[in-house]
């Protein structure tokens, strides 16, 4: 019997006597997430779940991500198979007004130069030692989006997941105070001045149903190795605009992107295993990170510069700062500098044009990258 | 293939890619909203 309660006991002090410094400092790190996404306010949706995995997962002996783990199991299901993020893509095509883009669809490739962080940052990533999908991985961050980051990383880097998803939406939430001082340096006063004259132009439903179709066959036949990304969001965006599954539509926007949202976060968390995070290369991600998003910010501003000097001074060149995918936090930015600048000044509808050719081109701009990887072999077709 | 090689060959059709993509999708939107004309604007060109 005395042996029975000793035995009793020791197991109840198991959990103590195998707390490691590592588990402690990572329990911090995602109290630390907890803070900055119910406080803060910093994509709480993402936030939350993720910080609640990650300390789920340093609980010792807890063994939720050993083979027959609680967590292990969403995220073979999920993550491994890249599911979550592909059905987060229909809830944000379901959510995704491209009207602002048929206004002006020049101010697409403003999307296009917003993505060019996402191949600088390769080059970086494979300078300071990352192998080569390691350093696609990292890259990725730069894409501003997500979905997008999650789904190149499980694919082709599982172990850097955690700290690219933790990078990628932190770095979407710092935007406001990311974007505005390098719109300042990278911008002279007379060029945050222009106010940008910007037509409501009508543009038809059939219109509106028949771009994600087309959009899905041309740019999926273009990269087809992005045919899930670009699919999924086009879906959605169909499902919005055809006005007859409005069903199905909510069922995206709603029930589906809630549930996976919450599960995409608490398997993100679970991938944050002190002995996997707390590593120096963990720093090197969230670095080239940081820069990524720099880098986006930077090349989107050039290319508003060099709109601005093809147009006359027709295009204020700040908007080129939202060609990124974080949505509307970026066209807010936009807005809110010009403002500072000249009262007169209402860059929100271009910038969202901007911003939303941004979400467009950061879905591109990774088809396209993994259908080069394809055609080089690097990966498997 | 050295890491070089990949990096700048990614790099550069990584970049000129997405922005012919993103061009021929604008072109795409403009011969849209060409074949496809809002009814009103359509009737509003028409009295003109």
């Amino acid at each position: 019997m005395e042996s029975a309660v000793v035995s009793g006991l020791q197991g109840l002090v198991l959990g103590i006597t195998n707390l490691g410094l590592g588990q402690v400092i990572m329990i911090v790190i995602a109290s630390v997430l907890l803070y900055l996404g119910i406080r803060k306010g910093y994509e709480p949706l993402l936030l939350v779940p993720i910080g609640f995995g990650a300390i789920l997962v340093n609980i010792p002996l807890a063994g939720m991500m050993a083979e027959d783990g609680f967590l292990r199991f969403f995220y073979d299901i999920g993550v491994r198979t890249e599911i979550f993020p592909l059905l987060i893509f229909l809830g944000i095509g379901a959510m995704t007004d491209f009207q602002p883009l048929f206004e002006n669809p020049k101010i697409i490739l403003l999307g296009a130069a917003g993505q060019f962080g996402i191949f600088l940052t390769l080059l970086l990533a494979l300078a300071v030692g990352f192998d080569k999908l390691d350093a696609v991985a990292v890259a990725i961050i730069g894409a501003c989006d997500g979905p997008t980051a999650i789904y190149v990383s499980s694919k082709f880097a599982p172990h850097l997941l955690g700290a690219v998803s933790v990078a990628a939406y932190s770095y979407m939430a710092l935007v406001p105070l990311i974007q505005p001082p390098i719109m300042r340096v990278m911008t002279t006063a007379k060029e945050r001045q222009i106010v940008m004259g910007m037509t409501k132009q009508p543009v038809s439903k059939t219109t509106k149903i028949v771009f994600p179709i087309a959009v899905t066959i041309f740019a999926s036949i273009l990269a087809p190795k992005g045919a899930p990304l670009i699919g999924t969001v086009m879906f959605g965006n169909l499902m919005k605009e055809c006005g007859v599954v409005e069903r199905l539509k909510s069922a995206a926007e709603n029930d589906i992107a809630n549930i996976v949202t919450l599960l995409l976060g608490l398997c993100i968390g679970a991938t944050m295993e002190a002995d996997k995070f707390l590593r120096a290369q963990t720093l090197l991600v969230l670095g080239l990170g940081f820069i990524a998003i720099t880098l986006d910010t930077v090349v989107g501003l050039l290319f508003g510069k060099l709109m601005c000097l093809l147009t006359q001074g027709k295009i204020n060149p700040l908007i080129g700062a939202a060609g990124i995918s974080a949505f509307p936090m970026a066209a807010r930015v936009a807005q809110v500098e010009g403002q500072k600048y000249n009262k007169k000044s209402y860059l929100l509808m271009p910038a969202m044009s901007a911003n939303a050719g941004g979400q467009i081109g950061s879905v591109i701009a990774a088809a396209v990258m993994l259908s080069v990887l394809q055609g080089m072999g690097i990966v498997a077709g | 293939m050295d890491i070089w090689t990949f990096g700048l060959t990614v790099a550069v059709l990584g970049m000129s890619g997405t922005m012919l993509v993103l061009w021929l999708l604008s072109v795409l939107i403009f011969l849209l909203k060409k074949i496809f004309p809002q009814a009103t604007a359509l009737t509003e060109t028409k009295k003109g």
